[in-house]
């Protein structure tokens, strides 16, 4: 599996439901019956953004994630990515 | 007169914290997440108390 | 005794763990457990919704499929159906499609009634329809004695028709009992050979389970032994996280080890009854019904009992204990169904505290809500019959009974023998 890029660009995995929660959203993947657990409401928007942004980078940007804390955030994208919560975009 | 039923339990309880091994410690219940992440946690469905 | 909690400690980390989080409620369950019938063609001892006759007021087709629209809009990711026997109603392939046609995953678990070639072969093809099969003893002379003469043969043959179908993955969905904790590498083998994944759960003091708890449940050098046996083997095994209360024995096990009840999980009967927890059947535990207004959208968001459930918990008098962490006090329904304060030790605490509790009760342990079982005994190779109704024999005395309630004795001496506690004068 290709190391998580957020100069890529990505998108939900099709077999994944998103619930928003209070602290942020629970994912739930139909495929690997895996749950993870988005910890804050920035996150999800983050997640939510990713199929209609050009760059995860980008989605980041748009959900408001500053340069300080875009660390974070792409660690996270990077689990999500590794479990196939998220995956690659293909270039439309 | 015996104590009542919830000292005795209380000092049954206390007496197993002193001579009690290792106790295990609240993060070891993080172990089974794959990303112990500050963002994000994981862990398998089949894993709910309760289900059947 | 009360349901719920009283003030506690608050999390010290900035961000709440996932447990601490699970702990205080979620927007819907996370998976729940739907009993869809009380009829069963088994009896088997020990089971947590005495089933075996439907009940008349069970919810239509229509009603089923109202709740399954529920779920669909709180956006439950999937559904463990069970029952009693699910696949003995007949709308039971109906409600599975149309749960999935409404994105609701589906576990069922079945004694493996109506699991032909055909019906694997369907399953095997569908992404969305997970099975679990019940199984409680690798060989049937152990598995018998508590689902009843034939019922092994019954399971072995539905699992071999989704192995042979292909289905990777069913669960062998197996209750530990002192009869059977000897067999775990024997499980295992035989979930490997089918391609299957074990599945193991305690058992509780519910339903039936009470009349067989003091034979069945495990003694305390059985515990140690099944911790041990998952801490070597347990990788690939499923508990249900059942066992979070045999943490206090050091490293906990995988799992969320917690209880779920109200919070993750919750029960729905095949009358339209929300319980907090399929184990914990009983008015105490009753959060509302899917036929009231508002369906079971509004019994998970503003039911009392889940709100005090959802609010902190105190340890009681477990809270001073080095394990309390790790084990939480243990399972609500094992204390419960055994007449245990709700905030004290679970009966099979591995500190023993559990024990000398039950020593101190001495009141009658409250009975399950409701019994469906069927009214006469299913042939059985040995163990004892299941009855509907009838007082509890006064001349059984089982001597190793944990409490005066299971032992037959009667609890006062105006209790079910009008004879009790009166001694006849020597000849």
């Amino acid at each position: 599996m290709d190391a998580f890029d957020l100069d890529s660009a990505y998108r939900l995995h099709p077999q994944v439901s998103v619930r928003p929660e209070r602290f942020g959203a629970l994912l739930y993947h139909f495929g690997t019956r895996r749950l993870s657990f988005l910890k804050s409401p920035a996150l999800l928007s983050v997640v939510t953004a990713l199929d209609g942004a050009p760059t995860a980078r980008a989605a980041c940007a748009q959900a408001g994630v500053g340069a300080a804390e875009l660390p974070a955030y792409a660690r996270a994208l990077a689990t999500l990515a590794a479990s196939q919560m998220i995956c690659a975009r293909t270039a439309a | 007169m015996p104590d009542s039923a919830t000292d005795l339990l209380e000092r049954t309880a206390e007496e197993a914290a002193d001579t009690a091994g290792a106790p295990a410690p609240t993060e070891a219940a993080a172990e089974d997440v794959i990303a112990a992440d500050l963002l994000v946690e994981e862990l398998s469905i089949d894993g709910m108390c309760g289900v059947y | 005794m009360t349901i719920g909690g009283l003030p506690g400690a608050v999390s010290p980390a900035g961000t709440a763990t996932l447990v601490e989080e699970f702990r205080s409620g979620l927007a819907a369950p996370i998976c729940l457990t739907w009993e869809l019938t009380y009829a069963c063609n088994l009896s088997c001892v020990h089971c947590l919704s005495s089933s075996g006759r439907r009940d008349p007021r069970e919810l239509s087709t229509a009603e089923c499929r109202r709740v399954i629209d529920e779920l669909e809009r709180m956006q439950v990711f999937y559904v463990n159906i069970g029952g009693g026997e699910p696949t003995v109603r007949p709308d039971f392939w109906d409600l599975v499609g149309y749960a999935n046609a409404h994105h609701v995953g589906v576990k069922f678990s079945t004694n493996g009634a109506r699991i032909t070639p055909e019906v694997a072969a369907r399953l095997t093809a569908s992404d969305y329809v997970d099975v679990q099969v019940s199984l409680d003893g690798a060989t049937a002379e152990v598995n018998d004695a508590i689902r009843g003469a034939g019922s092994f043969e019954l399971a072995l043959r539905a699992m071999r028709h989704l192995a042979r179908a292909g289905f990777a993955g069913f669960k062998i969905s197996v209750v530990m009992t002192r009869q059977n904790v000897g067999q775990l590498d024997k499980f295992k083998a035989l979930a490997d050979s089918l391609g299957a994944q074990l599945r193991i759960t305690r058992l509780r003091p519910s339903g039936r389970g009470a009349d067989v708890w003091d034979e069945l449940h495990l003694t305390a050098g059985q515990q140690r032994q099944l911790y041990d046996w998952l801490v070597a083997h347990g990788e690939n095994v499923l508990t249900g996280d059942s066992f979070f209360h045999l943490a206090g024995y050091g490293q906990p096990l995988p799992g969320l080890n917690m209880c779920g009840a109200g919070r993750v999980v919750c029960l729905i009967d095949p009358v339209g009854d929300v319980y907090a927890c399929p184990f914990a059947i009983h008015d105490a535990f009753l959060a509302g019904n899917v036929r009231s207004p508002g369906g079971f959208a509004a019994v998970w968001r503003d039911s009392e009992l889940f709100a005090r459930l959802r609010g902190p918990q105190s340890g009681g008098v477990c809270a001073s204990c080095s394990a309390y962490d790790a084990c939480q006090g243990g399972c609500m329904a094992a204390k419960f169904f055994t007449g245990l304060p709700l905030d004290g030790p679970d009966p099979e605490c591995v500190r023993g505290l559990g024990q000398r509790a039950l020593a101190l009760v001495d009141a009658a342990a409250p009975r399950p809500a409701g019994d469906h079982s069927h009214r006469t005994s299913v042939t059985r190779a040995t163990g004892p019959v299941p009855v509907s109704i009838g007082p509890r024999p006064a001349d059984v005395v089982a001597t190793t009974a944990s409490s005066p309630a299971r032992r037959g004795v009667p609890a006062r001496a105006c209790g079910q023998d009008p004879l009790a506690g009166f001694a006849l004068p020597a000849r």
